[in-house]
């Protein structure tokens, strides 16, 4: 478990590191918070020439307002993200799913920007920032660009994101006043990744959902959003038939795998049962709202 | 024999006995103190990495190990049959005591035929561990591939491959016990009940991985050998006998062990390449496991399926008990303590606490591709205090009698000792009543029933378990490793000496890691010499040092050495009052020891500091009679000799809730009352049984080794072998009775292991009383929310 012999550059500014991405491309790494990419180099799973530092790169930490929108820069640690108060404001979606992403001492390493570069498909913030409409800014020699979420995301581990491209920023908007926000998952123990989750961003008029983005994660190869589980309750009044139209519209939404975690409709029951207690408590704070 | 004089030293103003104090290493070790086989290098240490197979079952055609031995700083390659050259042949894992047993010649690295994936195959030695795995990269090997064993239901099946032609088949080991008249028992039953069950291989996953620093001087043909273990003296016989040097030129040392829990008391072919390496090289070689090795190559424990069924008479009691046991243990049987025992515990403790006569217990041990299972904290017990004890709720369950209610009625009562257990296992100073009794004092279980009651009214599933046991600790000679055949001591010694200073230096065989055994040495040596404890030095861990003995295993530490340390301490004590006699021209026998003085006993008056008798002792012996010589020192041995294992019982509760939507299980509260003799430190007993507590939970509830059909490991790292954790385990709660054992004077039984063999049957217990309303009983292990929803129906 040592990693193998590869070279190591530390990165004194975004320029410097986007030369070295477009001399190396596919055969450099970005290293981040290392949370994720340290065990798999020392696994020797993957095996880079070069390895670009980004962590001295303070312009790509940050969390600020602007334009209706939270931007976060790439290389904002997890743990300065859970204890922001923009984000507690602004993105409270975000500021309930951060205690579920790893642990203390992962968070306090573990960058924004990684958690989006990596895309886990089990992971919290892809799935969240799908929810929320979010745009990546990434950027290479070539120049900027902005991807949307619904777009960034393509498979296992992969992105649109280009090998020669440093993710920037991601920048979400605000929670506008009249939707609600609700997270949940399942892991089988505290900080796991989940092997169910949803994401749920509505709109709700009393007790009617009106329009609801429903992204569910540890499912597909990537965050998913649910279409025919928020058609089957769109416009309807909440009610007993609707959980139920909306969990059994989910098997049309959702083919989950088999794998280490279970089989496929252990983890179809519960995202079923995860879409019933989410959306139930979406409405229970529109209610409270 | 227990006897008032003893007793009175341990309840004392002097004594050290029942006092909390910490750990002698906590404070070092949480600095960062601590030093591990890993924290000592010697000059020109090289270290050592393996080429593992990749196939459950593969012969080797070809090894090129050309391109590794030309690569930068690469110093040694050796295969498996280079290394079986220079050993002294291959091991057996067989004990005699294990009537018809077999296992197959297993050499330390694979020969010509890997028969598990993650079985050493090649060495590699290089300046430093990178290196070396670079070179293993470059190693090709050709193979061809083998249809492997994978699964114990048919490994006994004609068309199955048998794993070692040798041995005609795949069966490791049977055995049945039967006694009583099962069959005309269950024929006259009033209710006979049936259930299977099966129960998930794991392993130990110690924080610190197994490590070995092997350090052979050609100059004087010594050997030492640091390693991370439980049991210098057998690693010493082993390496020595394998390896072709003297045993008195082996030294082993093991130095702070960070965790063991069984895993550290057997043979490991890498650990005896890296040996081999460095007698080879003259240098000093290193051997770190790293995780992902450890996974393929620790030993693992459990892979049972079991059936049971019991027979109960209307009125309540148990008439008849018959389970039929298949184990499905490694591709070898491990060297030399085999991978039988857990089969033949499980065999000898089901139902252990109640009184029923016709019991009838047959086990089939057989060999898979897999990764050799052996003996792991509270070997079998899990299996068989979770059969036996879900057996009895079921029974009380369909009488519809509390299941408190039905365990009153058929615990072996307080005052039948001696007695059998159901297996014939002899038992001794047991105390199930009492426990029990306490036990439901402690959790307040009628609060529980109502609270679980009206909770059940709001859609709340709560389970309340009660899991009784018998746990086997401190084996002795009788039918054991030794007298089958094995270098392994079932006694312990103990050797103390006075320094001239008049502080005591105390070397025992058994060993600590971690749990604090040297602080109890130094407690129990404290109070039978009567001085404090920060003049006594506790010496373990290191052959040269120390006297001969067992090490540390079975919950043996304290009830083994314990008894030697007491009893080389009175011997001391005696020999101190002599020497204070003559000097002072008194009879012994008005002496005592007080806090380091010699006293006039009764009123304390201090007469003669043990720095005196230590100066005079050793610098001014001409003060003394010309025909008295003081040895200042003593050393005694303890074994067992009434009974072949000191049996110890306990009780726990738990109280859990289901999440039937999900699957999921909420550990709210753990309940454990033990009866583990006299309590040396109780601090540092309950701090056992939580742990051991959790270990168990962590069996019952997430580590599970899961392969394939191909016999492949699938989940050997830590990202998917779930390990329990502090955020989901229960606050547990722990009380003890203290009956001293008969067979020793100290009377302290062993209180290591329990925890994990009765934590696993309680929380399934309490889990299936959680889900009486759906019908549905959990009987697979480890009980994952997908097991529930599919005993609920739900997938
Ligand atoms: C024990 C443990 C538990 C965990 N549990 C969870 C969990 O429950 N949920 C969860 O979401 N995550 C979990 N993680 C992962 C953790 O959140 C990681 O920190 C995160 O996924 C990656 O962030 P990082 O900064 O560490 O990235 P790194 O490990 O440094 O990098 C990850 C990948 O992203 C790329 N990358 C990183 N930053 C950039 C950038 N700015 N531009 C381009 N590419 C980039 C890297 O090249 C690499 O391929 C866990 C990790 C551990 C060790």
């Amino acid at each position: 478990m040592k990693a193998p012999k590869m070279t190591y550059a530390r990165a004194d500014s975004v320029a410097q590191a986007l030369a070295l991405l477009a001399e190396h491309g596919d055969g450099a790494n970005v290293l981040a918070g290392g949370q994720s990419l340290m065990p798999t180099l020392n696994m020797r799973l993957s095996k880079p020439d070069l390895l670009i530092d980004i962590n001295r790169l303070e312009d790509l930490a940050g969390i600020s307002v602007e334009d209706d929108a939270v931007r976060i820069g790439a290389l904002t640690r997890h743990a300065a993200v859970q204890r922001s108060p923009i984000v507690a404001e602004h993105l409270p979606l975000i500021a309930e799913a951060m205690p579920h992403v790893a642990h203390v001492a992962v968070r306090n390493r573990g960058t924004f920007g990684g958690s989006i570069a990596l895309a886990d498909p089990a992971a919290e913030l892809p799935a969240c920032i799908l929810a929320l409409g979010a745009t990546i800014t990434v950027e290479s020699v070539r120049g900027r660009r902005d991807i949307a979420a619904a777009d960034f995301f393509k498979g296992l581990f992969e992105t649109e994101r280009q090998p020669d491209e440093l993710l920037i920023e991601i920048r979400i908007p605000c929670q506008r006043p009249g939707t609600v926000h609700a997270f949940m998952e399942l892991s089988r123990r505290q900080g796991d990744f989940a092997i169910a989750g949803v994401a749920c961003a509505a709109e709700t008029d009393g007790e009617t959902v009106t329009d609801a983005k429903l992204v569910y994660f540890a499912s597909e190869d990537r965050p998913t959003l649910a279409a025919n589980a928020v058609a089957a309750i769109a416009g309807k009044v909440w009610s007993d038939e609707s959980r139920s139209a909306a969990m059994a519209a989910l098997s049309e939404d959702l083919d989950p795998m088999d794998n280490l975690q279970g089989s496929a409709a252990f983890k179809l029951h519960l995202q079923r049962v995860l879409t019933g207690r989410v959306l139930d408590q979406a409405i229970e704070r529109a209610r409270a709202a | 024999m227990s006897d008032s004089g003893a007793s009175s030293v341990f309840e004392g103003p002097n004594s050290h006995i029942g006092r909390s104090l910490s750990r002698a290493s906590a404070r070092r070790t949480v600095a960062g103190r601590g030093r591990y086989t890993d924290d000592i290098t010697l000059p020109r240490t090289v270290h050592a990495a393996f080429v593992r197979s990749p196939y459950a079952h593969a012969r080797i055609l070809k090894i090129d190990t050309a391109d590794a031995e030309a690569m930068p700083g690469v110093v040694l390659v050796m295969t498996g049959a280079e290394l079986a050259e220079r050993s002294t042949g291959p091991w057996i894992g067989t004990l005699s005591c294990f009537e018809g047993m077999k296992s197959a010649p297993q050499y330390a690295m694979a020969v010509d035929r890997a028969c598990w994936q993650g079985e050493p195959v090649v060495m590699v030695v290089a300046e430093r561990r990178a290196l070396a795995e670079d070179a293993c990269e470059q190693i090709v090997i050709d193979w061809e591939v083998i249809s492997p064993t994978a699964e114990a239901e048919t490994a006994l099946d004609a068309g199955t491959p048998v794993l070692h032609p040798d041995l005609g088949d795949n069966l490791a080991f049977t055995k049945t016990i039967d006694r009583g008249t099962v069959d005309d028992a269950f024929a006259s039953a009033d209710i006979v009940l049936e259930e299977s069950f099966s129960f998930g291989r794991h392993t130990a996953v110690s924080l610190e991985p197994r490590a070995l620093l092997a350090d052979y001087d050609p100059g004087t043909e010594r050997l030492t050998i640091h390693t991370s273990n439980q049991v210098p003296h057998m690693i010493q016989a082993v390496f020595a006998r394998t390896l072709g040097v003297p045993e008195h030129n082996v030294r082993v040392i093991a130095p702070d062990v960070g965790g063991s829990f069984g895993l550290k008391i057997h043979t490991f072919g890498d650990e005896v390449a890296a040996t081999a390496a460095s007698i080879e090289l003259g240098r000093p070689v290193k051997f770190i496991a790293d995780r992902l090795e450890s996974f393929v190559s620790d030993i693992h424990a459990r892979e049972h399926q079991i059936s049971a069924r019991i027979a109960v008479s209307k009125a309540g009691d148990i008439q008849a008990l018959e389970i039929d046991d298949l184990a499905g243990v490694g591709a070898y049987s491990a060297y030399p303590r085999t991978s039988v025992f857990e089969a033949n515990q499980v065999l000898n403790i089901t139902a252990g606490p109640y009184k029923f006569e016709n019991y009838r217990a047959k086990t089939t041990v057989v060999y898979l591709n897999k990764v050799p299972t052996s003996q792991y904290r509270s070997v079998g017990h899990p299996i068989g205090i979770s059969v036996g004890e879900h057996m009895v709720d079921r029974a009380a369950e369909t009488l519809g009698m509390d299941p408190v209610e039905f365990r009153r009625r058929n615990v072996m009562p307080d005052d039948a000792y001696p007695g059998v257990a159901p297996s014939g296992v002899p038992v001794n100073d047991l105390s199930h009543e009492a426990c029990l009794e306490k036990l439901i004092g402690l959790m307040d279980y009628e609060g529980l029933l109502r609270e679980q009651a009206a909770l059940r009214k709001q859609g709340v599933y709560r389970g309340i378990g009660i899991a009784g046991f018998i746990k086997g600790t401190a084996p002795g000679p009788q039918g054991y490793y030794g007298s089958g055949g094995a270098p392994i001591a079932s006694q312990d010694a103990c050797t103390v000496k006075l320094e001239p200073s008049g502080g005591v230096i105390c070397t025992v065989g058994v060993t600590d890691q971690g749990q604090g055994v040297d602080t109890v040495m130094g407690q129990i040596a404290a109070t039978a010499l009567g001085i404090p404890l920060d003049q006594i030095r506790v010496i373990e861990g290191d052959t040269d040092a120390v006297p001969y003995g067992g090490g540390t295993y079975a919950s043996r530490a304290t009830a083994i050495g314990g008894e030697a340390v007491y009893q080389a301490s009175c011997d001391l004590r005696r020999e101190i009052l002599t020497m204070a006699g003559i000097l002072l021209q008194s009879d012994a026998e008005t002496l005592d020891i007080v806090g380091g003085n010699v006293v006039t006993a009764g009123s304390g008056e201090i007469r003669v500091p043990l720095s005196e008798i230590g100066r005079i002792g050793h610098f001014q012996l001409g003060e003394l009679p010309n025909d008295y010589q003081p040895t200042l020192s003593a050393t005694r041995r303890f074994r067992l000799t009434e009974l072949p294992y000191i049996f110890t019982n306990g009780i726990h509760g738990a109280y859990v809730e289901v999440d039937t939507d999900t699957g999921f299980l909420r550990l709210l509260k753990h309940w454990v009352v033990e009866d583990c003799g006299r309590l040396i430190n109780p601090n540092l007993a309950d701090e056992q049984v939580r742990g051991g507590c959790v270990q168990g939970l962590g069996g019952a509830l997430y580590e599970h080794c899961l392969y394939d059909e191909n016999a492949q490991l699938l989940n050997g790292s830590m990202a998917d072998y779930l390990t329990p954790m502090a955020a989901e385990m229960p606050d547990i709660e722990v009380a003890h009775v203290e009956t001293p054992t008969s067979e020793s004077e100290l009377g302290a039984k062993g209180a290591g292991e329990s925890g994990t063999g009765a934590a696993p049957g309680v929380v399934m217990c309490a889990v299936n009383n959680a889900l009486r309303p759906f019908g549905a009983a959990v009987t697979a292990q480890p009980m994952t929310p997908e097991v529930v929803l599919r005993t609920l129906g739900k997938i």
